[in-house]
C-alpha cells in the first residue's frame, strides 16, 4: 500500500528525516513510536504532502505510484487521509460544510453528527475554540466522510478525556474496519494505517500489526507493537540509540 | 433658496474628498420612463439583471418592489399597504408637507458635485415610509438598473421608519452588459426614529467600466437600530462610497458590514462613518475584502462625542494575487473621555496550512481557496439575513475566486 524509500525531509531549514525506509502492507495497521521531536509528525506530513516539509531525497510510493511530488489533494483523492494533531483554525468555514465537501458533496453523514458528539459543532468555524477532544472528534468525522484507503493518525488519543477516548477509539476502529459495505457483518474492507501514539491507549481499540521506533530522524527498530511498547515503557528510548539497529527488513 | 442655490451650483465642480474624480458632464441624463407593470412579464434581459443582484421578479416573500430604470420609476408594487407607504420622492414631496423636512437633511446638497447634481436636477427616487409601530415582516426590494451607455442615473431615495416600526430593505443595483460604461449616483437619506429598526442590504453588480458614487446617510433617534450591509463582488470601474450614520439618540446602535472583492481593473474605495453623538450609543464597522489585482481601499471611522459610547471597527483583507493595491484606513476620533473605541486591521494572504488542510480532505486548491474566501467574507460577519448570505455565497461561487 505504502512504501517509503530512503526518505530525507527538511522542515524549517533543518533536515528532520535522514533516510527513512518503511512499508505498510494493504490492510495493515502500523504504529510509529518515538520520543518528542524525533520526526514522527514530519513523516506523516511528508506522506500527506504538506508544504511545511520538503523531500530532498528518496521516494514515497502509494498503491504502486510515485507520489513524492504530488499535490496534497491528488494524494487525498488517491486514498490517503490524515488526522492531524493540531489542525489549523479555518475562520469562517463551517465544519458541516467541510464534512460535506470531504464526502464529495454527500451530506448524509451530517445526520450522524451525534455519533461523533459533533452535532452542535456543524455550524461552528472549523477548530476555532475547539477543545482537544473536540478537535479529535471533528477530525474523525471529516475522515469518516472522506473514506480513505490509508489513514495517517497523529496521536489520536492525546489531550482527550477518558470518556472521549472510548468514543474516539471506537470511531477509529470503525474507520479502519469498515463494515458498512457488507451490511454490518464481517469486515470486507480493512483500511491501512500508520498511527503515532505515545501512550499506546489507542491500541486497545485497533489491532496493530507492526511497529516502528523513530528516533533522530531514523527508524531505529521494528517489531511487534505490544512488545515494543512494553519495552519503551520499561526502558524508555535511550536503548535505541545504543542499539543502532538501523537497517531493518 | 432653502439650501443656498448658488453655493450648490458652485458645488457642481466640487470634487469628492475621497476617490478619483469623475467628469459628470461626460454622462447624459435621461428621463425617459420604461414602464413595467408586471415584473414577471418584464423582458428577459431585465429579469436576468434583477436576479444577478438578488432581486426576484417573482415578488413572493417580499412586501413590495420598486424598480428604477435610469432616472425613472418603472415599477412599484406594495403588497402590504397598511403601515407602509411606497411612492416616489417627488410624489411624497407633493403629497406630504412634512416630507420636505426629510429631504437634504441627512445628506448636504453641497457635499460634492454628485449631491449638487442630484439636488439641482430635482432627482426622483423611492420614498419608503413605515408608519409608527408597524413591523413590515417581509423585506421591501428595490432595483436600480442602468440600461443606457454613457448615461447617468442619479436617484434620491428617502427612507423613514417611524417610532417603534421596523423595515428590511434589499437593494440591487446593476447595469445591462451593453451599458456598463455609465455613472450611478444614488443619494439615500435614512431616518430611523425612536426605537425603530432598519436593515438595509445592498448588492451591487456593475460593469467593468461603471462609475459609482452613492451618498448615503442615516440619522438615528433614541433606541434606534440601523444595519447597513454592502456587498460588491463583481468587477466595477470605480466605486467610492462612505455612508455616514449619526447616532443622535441615547442607546442608538448601528452596524456597517461591507463585503468587497476588488477584481482586476476595479477601483474600490469603500468605508463607513459612525458618529456617536448621544450617550450609551454603540457601533460596529466590519469590512471584509478580497483584492484580486484591483485597488481596494477599506475605510472606517468612528467618532465618539458622548459618554458611554462603545464602538469597534475591523478592516480585514485577503490579497489573492500580486499587483493592485490594498489599503486599510481605520480611524478613531473622540471628543470626550468616557468612550471605548477599538479597531483591528489585517492585510495578507490566506495561510498555506489552511489551504492544505482542506486539500487533504480531497478539495482541489481552487475549491479550498474559494471555501476559505467564502468563509472569510461571510462567516466572520454575524447577523447577515439568511437570504443575503445565500445570495453572497452563490455570487462568490460564480465569481470563481479560487483561481
Amino acid at each position: 500500500m505504502l512504501e517509503i524509500q530512503d526518505l530525507h525531509v527538511e522542515a524549517g531549514g533543518r533536515e528532520i528525516l535522514k533516510g527513512i525506509d518503511l512499508k505498510v502492507e494493504e490492510g495493515e495497521t502500523c504504529v510509529l513510536f518515538g520520543p518528542n521531536g524525533s520526526g514522527k509528525s514530519t513523516l506523516l506530513a511528508a506522506i500527506m504532502g504538506y508544504g511545511t516539509c520538503t523531500v530532498t531525497q528518496g521516494k514515497i510510493l502509494f498503491k504502486g505510484q510515485d507520489i513524492t511530488h504530488m499535490s496534497v489533494d491528488q494524494r487525498a483523492r488517491l486514498g490517503i487521509g490524515m488526522m492531524m494533531q493540531r489542525p489549523p483554525n479555518v475562520t469562517g468555514v463551517k465544519l458541516g460544510d467541510l464534512v460535506k465537501a470531504a464526502a464529495g458533496g454527500d451530506d448524509s453523514l451530517l445526520e450522524k453528527a451525534d455519533e461523533f458528539r459533533m452535532k452542535e459543532f456543524l455550524d461552528r468555524e472549523i477548530n476555532v475554540g475547539f477543545s482537544g477532544g473536540e478537535i479529535k472528534r471533528s477530525e474523525l468525522m471529516q475522515l469518516t466522510a472522506q473514506r480513505p484507503d490509508f489513514v495517517l493518525l497523529d496521536e489520536p488519543e492525546s489531550g482527550v478525556d477518558l470518556e472521549s477516548i472510548d468514543l474516539i477509539g471506537k470511531k477509529v476502529h470503525e474507520l479502519l474496519y469498515d463494515t458498512r459495505a457488507c451490511g454490518g457483518g464481517r469486515q470486507n474492507r480493512h483500511v491501512s494505517s500508520l498511527v503515532i501514539t505515545h501512550t499506546g491507549q489507542i491500541l486497545d481499540y485497533i489491532g496493530a500489526d507492526k511497529a516502528y521506533i523513530l528516533q533522530q530522524g531514523l527508524i531505529r527498530c521494528q517489531g511487534r507493537p505490544m512488545d515494543l511498547l512494553k519495552d519503551i515503557r520499561e526502558r524508555g528510548y535511550k536503548e535505541c540509540i545504543t542499539c543502532r539497529m538501523v537497517k531493518i527488513e | 433658496m432653502p439650501h443656498g442655490e448658488d453655493r450648490i451650483r458652485e458645488a457642481l465642480s466640487k470634487k469628492s474628498e475621497i476617490g478619483s474624480d469623475i467628469d459628470i458632464d461626460a454622462y447624459e441624463s435621461n428621463k425617459d420612463a420604461e414602464v413595467i407593470d408586471d415584473l414577471n412579464s418584464a423582458p428577459e434581459d431585465i429579469r436576468t439583471d434583477m436576479i444577478n443582484v438578488g432581486i426576484s421578479s417573482d415578488d413572493t416573500g417580499k412586501a413590495g418592489t420598486f424598480m428604477f430604470i435610469g432616472n425613472s420609476l418603472s415599477h412599484c408594487s406594495n403588497k402590504v399597504q397598511e403601515g407602509l407607504e411606497m411612492i416616489t420622492t417627488q410624489e411624497a414631496l407633493a403629497k406630504y408637507d412634512w416630507a420636505k423636512d426629510y429631504i437634504w437633511n441627512a445628506v448636504k446638497p453641497d457635499k460634492d458635485k454628485y449631491t449638487a447634481k442630484t439636488y439641482l436636477e430635482d432627482s426622483d427616487g423611492y420614498f419608503i415610509w413605515v408608519k409608527p409601530g408597524y413591523h413590515i415582516k417581509d423585506p421591501v426590494q428595490t432595483c436600480m438598473l442602468i440600461r443606457k451607455k454613457k448615461s447617468v442615473q442619479n436617484v434620491h431615495n428617502i427612507i423613514i421608519v417611524d417610532e417603534g416600526a421596523s423595515l428590511e430593505l434589499l437593494t440591487g443595483c446593476t447595469t445591462d452588459t451593453h451599458a456598463n460604461d455609465a455613472l450611478h449616483i444614488g443619494v439615500s437619506e435614512i431616518y430611523v426614529k425612536k426605537n425603530a429598526s432598519v436593515t438595509f442590504s445592498m448588492i451591487h453588480n456593475w460593469g467593468k467600466d461603471t462609475a459609482v458614487r452613492p451618498r448615503t446617510a442615516a440619522i438615528l433617534e433614541e433606541g434606534a437600530s440601523y444595519v447597513n450591509n454592502y456587498v460588491i463582488l463583481e468587477p466595477v470601474g470605480t466605486l467610492q462610497s462612505n455612508p455616514v450614520a449619526y447616532l443622535n439618540g441615547r442607546g442608538a446602535t448601528c452596524k456597517f458590514n461591507t463585503i468587497c472583492v476588488a477584481q482586476k481593473g476595479s477601483d474600490i474605495d469603500s468605508g463607513g462613518v459612525v458618529v456617536l453623538n448621544a450617550p450609551d450609543t454603540t457601533a460596529e464597522i466590519m469590512s471584509r475584502s478580497i483584492t484580486k489585482g484591483g485597488r481596494m481601499i477599506a475605510r472606517g471611522r468612528l467618532v465618539g462625542n458622548a459618554d458611554g459610547a462603545k464602538a469597534h471597527l475591523e478592516c480585514r483583507s485577503i490579497v489573492l494575487e500580486d499587483g493592485g493595491l490594498t489599503l486599510a484606513i481605520p480611524e478613531l476620533e473622540s471628543t470626550v473621555a468616557d468612550v471605548e473605541m477599538t479597531h483591528e486591521a489585517a492585510v495578507g494572504k490566506i495561510a498555506r496550512d489552511q489551504i492544505e488542510y482542506l486539500m487533504s480532505r480531497g478539495l482541489t486548491e481552487d475549491d479550498a481557496v474559494s471555501m476559505i474566501v467564502r468563509g472569510f467574507l461571510v462567516g466572520g460577519i454575524r447577523g447577515l439575513p439568511e437570504h443575503l448570505e445565500r445570495e453572497i455565497n452563490e455570487t462568490i461561487e460564480k465569481a470563481n475566486l479560487g483561481n
